[in-house]
């Protein structure tokens, strides 16, 4: 499979009794950037850190650019980029001095790959001076990002980049990416922000250790298309517990300002409407949030 | 890889500077030991008050009472009445009461009342004044000639105690401190997946430290010989030799550390009650070993500073070379070799 | 003062050095309600709610808590108030009902009311064998869920959430959110400071802060339709975008 990026095959991985990931295959291509969507604890961690060479996988095989993460595990090391999910930069050190240390580490000097940062370094640029520990969340994350590039690698991980980061920063760093992925990197990215799925050009759905579900996020919204209601009422809660008691209502659960109800053919938006306390009701496609639930729902079934 | 590799000394360096906290332990706590064990924490007892009761004043006791005025750790306070003794020393007047017996002339016979709150100055007081009292003019007492440390200084003691502790603590804790803050900051995991092989992470580690041990050796000896008069009049490449020695055994321990540890404050436990509380309490430097029951002497065999803390005593202060501490070098260099070898064999090249 | 005033705040400003980290801010929040505190990091809504909290005084203006004035009452304000973070963590290694009494004793709960809210508690959280289990074994979300109760044990007028939500999945999030309802319809005023914008949709009201300053307060949809924007996302962002600090 040396044509994908990443190629893998049934990889399981367990901690004592916990099962960290079951039976995972999943292949990424080049030039494209792949999510990797799911909650806290679902596995995505685990599931980089076997790519990046930092854990063996308890069966399975994983490549990533043709190589194989345990047998050529040096190689993988020479021509990954990796951005761990918690902050991994020197907080003593400077913004400049971080870039400079990183990419040393690979043998380089800044200069010699710097148009491959330059458009986020620039705007690191006024405060190169700056300890990284006296960084904003957005600021530390384009660091990173820099000192994951900085060596020009073949193509680049990404754990929870944009995890306390604030929106704006964000929307920033996915600009950022989309310009990267020009270059013909691929970028595999995990995120627990369902929105952010949008971003993405093909995406998995990951939880308790198992991909539910692997495809573009119009597919994937397309093949779990069903009749979704939107309600609203005066008075949210009261109103989510009146449809519940409502004929046809199959579930009913919060979702923002609205709460969404499934409901079977007994039920109408009419007779919704006509339930005390409710201002509106309209049919709405269901968002990836809605599918995540759904196919979760499954699983546990 | 020689530029990554320079790289990462230069950051390491760039964390010890930056970091107050490592500078106050570089070298705030050498300078500031080597003072308080060299001046301040004295066991040597000076100005011991004294007062003398006596029923009459002979002449063999004015000249026994003229002798304790003249010593040079003795204050005399003069004379007081027998029933006023336990008031006086009751009230810390003085610390030491010589009582002449009534037919002193005669017998010879005294007594001396001693405050014994602290048994050290007790002891050494009651030894001044029998030393005075036993000797008569005819029969004098007993000479004592002392070696090596003729004033008994406790400087001497202490100075390659205090190297045995502080090289523990800067190498072993500090080593061990900074490896895991790379864990605990997630920049271990970028520095693996780095071409930079693990190996060379751990002596790129370890350089930083040693240089700064290296600049504490000469700190403390500057400080022993200028300041607390140490002779030093061993042999200088012994020394040398025996503390680096010494040094890169505690970093190797402090690098072994880190590899069972995953947390700063871990790192900070292990190296203080496993490292520093055996150097002080097993090494022979405040208690001698040869007084501690046979279990505890034999794990002080483990212990490094106590083989390292006598080899420097018979250098500086005993003024010996090679040929006379070639077994504790050894056992230094076989204990430093086995501690790399395992140490670097345990630091993983993966997480897990 | 009406009673249904919860959080009232008048012009309150909070300086260090020459830095005004909150400048100026007057809103009023009523009983009963949720209301979303947004900003990006640095925007000063952590300093403002330190202050809300009586952790902090202000530099000029005032606010009231319960009622309680925040500068010279904030040991009330205090006794009044709930915090949950989703740092905020239970004692992993103690049990869930260990860790109730715990809390529910640190607020001065007598035993039997203690007993009543383990019971009241399992009952909400849907926990049976689970009481006595550590909480450290339960999944996040559940976790989640029981600081929220535990942070509410005392029935506060007002608790103060710290994105509650982040990295929890979805059904979890939206399960949480119905607690979060539910103790609201029952008269608790909850607050709510986030910079994640999903978790804004839920709450009934929200403002933005930018640069120490609020610049916008209204309902979601009110907003959404103000900026002509599909989702809080956007309206966040076109106003964080101006913001000037770094």
């Amino acid at each position: 499979m040396i044509g994908n990026a990443i190629h893998i095959e049934n990889v399981s991985k367990n901690f004592g009794s916990v099962k960290a990931l079951d039976n995972v295959s999943l292949d990424v291509s080049r030039g494209e950037i792949y999510g990797l969507l799911g909650p806290d604890g679902a596995g995505k961690t685990t599931l980089f850190r076997i790519l990046t060479t930092l854990m063996l996988p308890d069966s399975g095989k994983a490549m990533v650019c043709g190589f194989d993460t345990t047998k050529d595990y040096a190689r993988i090391r020479r021509t990954a980029g990796y951005m761990p999910g918690r902050f991994s930069l020197y907080p003593d050190l400077s913004v400049e001095e971080n870039l400079k240390f990183f990419a040393s580490l690979f043998g380089g000097k800044v200069s010699d790959n710097f148009d491959m940062v330059a458009p986020i370094y620039n705007q690191l640029a006024p405060f190169k001076n700056r300890r990284a520990a006296n960084l904003s969340g957005g600021m530390k994350q384009k660091l990173a990002l820099c000192c994951a590039l900085i060596h020009r690698p073949e193509i680049l991980f990404l754990d929870e980049p944009t995890t306390g980061v604030d929106a704006v920063s964000r929307s920033e760093f996915w600009d950022i990416l989309s310009d990267i992925k020009q270059t013909g990197m691929p970028i595999f990215v995990s995120t627990p922000y369902m929105d952010e799925a949008s971003r993405c050009d093909r995406i998995s759905l990951i939880n308790s250790g198992k991909i539910l579900e692997t495809g573009t996020l119009e597919d994937i919204l397309r093949r779990n298309s069903m009749p979704l209601l939107a309600v609203k009422g005066d008075n949210n809660y009261r109103t989510l517990l009146a449809l519940r008691e409502a004929a046809g209502v199959k579930t009913a659960f919060l979702s923002g300002e609205y709460i969404h109800v499934f409901t079977d053919s007994l039920c109408t938006p009419e007779s919704l409407a006509s339930i005390e306390g409710v201002s509106e009701v309209k049919a709405i496609n269901p968002d990836i949030e809605d599918v995540f639930i759904k196919i979760m729902g499954n699983g546990s079934n | 890889m020689k530029k990554s590799f320079t790289a990462f000394i230069r950051k390491e360096i760039l964390h010890i500077i930056r970091d107050p906290r490592t500078m106050l332990i570089a070298f705030l706590i050498p300078v500031v030991q080597m003072v308080l064990f060299g001046f301040a924490i004295s066991m040597e007892v000076n100005d011991v008050e004294v007062m003398v009761c006596a029923p009459k004043i002979t002449p063999a006791i004015e000249a026994k009472v003229s002798q304790i005025a003249h010593n040079p750790y003795i204050t005399f306070k003069g004379y007081l009445a027998s029933d006023e003794i336990d008031r006086t020393i009751a009230a810390n007047k003085a610390l030491a009461v010589v009582v002449f017996s009534r037919d002193y002339d005669k017998s010879g016979e005294a007594q001396v009342v001693v405050d014994a709150s602290n048994p050290v100055t007790a002891q050494t007081s009651a030894g001044y004044l029998t030393q005075i009292l036993s000797g008569t003019t005819e029969n004098p007492a007993p000479g004592i000639t002392i070696l090596y440390n003729p004033q008994l200084r406790s400087g001497y003691n202490f100075v390659p105690g205090i190297m045995g502790l502080i090289f523990m603590l800067i190498c072993a804790m500090l080593t061990s401190v900074s490896i895991v803050r790379e864990k605990e900051t997630g920049t271990m995991e970028i520095l693996l997946v780095s071409p930079i092989r693990p190996v060379m992470i751990v002596i790129a580690k370890m350089i930083p430290y040693f240089m700064l041990s290296c600049i504490d050796l000469a700190v403390i000896l500057f400080i022993s010989k200028y300041a607390l008069g140490l002779p030093l009049s061993g042999s200088f490449p012994a020394l040398v030799v025996t503390s680096l020695v010494y040094i890169t055994l505690a970093l190797a321990l402090g690098l072994f550390v880190s590899t069972i540890v995953d947390t700063q404050m871990a790192a900070l436990l292990v190296s203080g009650m496993v490292f520093i509380i055996p150097v002080i309490m097993l090494s022979g430097m405040m208690f001698p070993i040869e007084n501690m029951p046979a279990p505890l002497q034999w794990i002080s065999n483990i212990v490094p500073a106590r083989w390292y803390i006598p080899a420097m005593r018979k250098i500086m202060v005993e003024g010996l070379g090679f040929n006379h501490i070639y077994p504790e070098l050894i056992v230094l260099s076989l204990m430093a070799l086995a501690l790399i070898t395992v140490s670097v064999k345990r630091f993983k090249i993966r997480l897990q | 003062m009406a009673a249904t005033e919860v959080i009232t705040a008048d012009r309150l400003t909070k300086r260090f050095g020459n830095f005004t980290a909150v400048d100026a801010i007057s809103f009023k929040v009523t009983r009963g309600e949720i209301f979303g505190f947004l900003g990006a990091n640095g925007a000063g809504k952590s300093t403002a709610m330190r202050m809300l909290c009586g952790l902090s005084m202000p530099t000029s203006g005032r606010a009231t808590v319960a009622g309680y004035d925040i500068a010279t009452q904030s040991e009330m304000v205090k006794r009044h108030i709930g915090y949950m973070s989703q740092k905020f963590s239970l004692y992993g290694e103690l049990t869930v009902r260990q860790n109730i009494a715990l809390f529910a004793g640190i607020y001065g709960l007598k035993k039997l009311e203690i007993k009543e809210r383990c019971a009241s508690l399992a009952e909400s959280l849907d926990f049976t064998e689970e009481m006595d289990m550590p909480v450290s074994i339960l999944p996040l979300g559940q976790q989640q869920k029981l600081s929220f109760s535990v942070a509410t044990i005392h029935n506060p007028d007002i608790v103060f959430l710290d994105e509650p939500t982040g990295g929890v999945d979805p059904i979890t999030r939206r399960q949480f959110w119905e607690l979060i309802y539910k103790k609201a319809a029952e008269g608790t005023t909850v607050f709510v400071t986030t910079h994640y914008m999903d978790e804004a949709e839920y709450c009934g009201r929200v403002s933005i802060m930018v640069d120490g300053c609020i610049k916008a307060l209204d309902t979601p949809s009110e907003l959404k339709k103000e900026f002509k924007a599909q989702n809080m996302d956007e309206v966040f962002r076109s106003l964080a975008r101006k913001a000037q600090r770094q």
